[in-house]
């Protein structure tokens, strides 16, 4: 199960909604081991594209590096799917190698409203697992 | 010569858990054949025919290496390599 606080996943949605068409992604940090998301850190999707994202390499040496210092770790790494459902694909899980990780996919395909749905992927399997937003 | 190399999570299975170890060489690519010898199957997660593997991210320092010279870039004692899955994905 992902809980998650309404402020945060709001935030997603709304970085996802202001990058559509192209595909959004980020972070939430959290304390290591708490499996807290607590931090927002929306990243720049260096493919820049409405079918493929990649965290900017010099960023993400920046993010992680960080959350190392404040013993953090990326507790959600998601990013959003602009004409597909909110699964993950073929390469979401050839890429997926934050094994703690929840992985959250929204997609914005539909103008009125937004699909959040969050997902372990380990070992090239994926289970979804409910979200329970918390206020 | 002690290149210190940080391992991420998912790469641990090859260092028996360890999140830090290290390395001698005088270019990353000698570091890297140098932690395969002492690691096996680490490198081969790290390069294949073509050089650094694409969604791999290797900084020296704070510099993504790719910025540098790839596998030739040169390392000094002290230096520290960080390896970073990148983080990826699509519609696909």
């Amino acid at each position: 199960m992902l809980t998650i606080p309404k402020d945060l996943h709001d935030k997603i949605v709304a970085h996802a909604r202001a990058d559509h068409p192209d595909e959004a992604c980020g972070v939430l940090a959290g304390p290591a081991g708490s499996d807290r998301p607590e931090r927002f850190i929306p990243m720049t999707n260096a493919a820049r594209s409405p079918t493929f994202y990649e965290f900017d390499s010099t960023e993400q040496f920046r993010v992680w590096r960080d959350m190392d210092e404040r013993d953090e770790e990326p507790v959600v790494i998601y990013h959003s799917h602009t004409a597909t459902e909110a699964y993950p694909s073929r390469t979401d899980i050839s890429y997926a190698n934050e094994p703690g990780a929840h992985y959250v996919l929204v997609s914005t395909r539909e103008p009125a409203s937004a699909e959040f749905r969050s997902y372990r992927i380990r070992t090239g399997e994926v289970t979804e697992e409910p979200v329970n937003v918390v206020e | 010569m002690a290149i210190e190399v940080r391992i991420p999570t998912i790469l641990r299975t090859y260092t028996d858990g360890a999140k830090q170890v290290e390395g001698t060489g005088s270019t990353l690519g000698e570091v890297l054949a140098d932690l395969d010898a002492k690691h096996g199957g680490l490198r081969e997660r790290l390069v294949d025919d073509g050089g650094l593997r694409r969604f791999v991210n290797v900084y020296l320092n704070d510099e993504d290496v790719r910025f540098l010279a790839g596998l030739d870039t040169p390392v000094k004692d002290g230096d520290t390599v960080t390896v970073l899955p990148a983080v990826a994905g699509g519609a696909i």
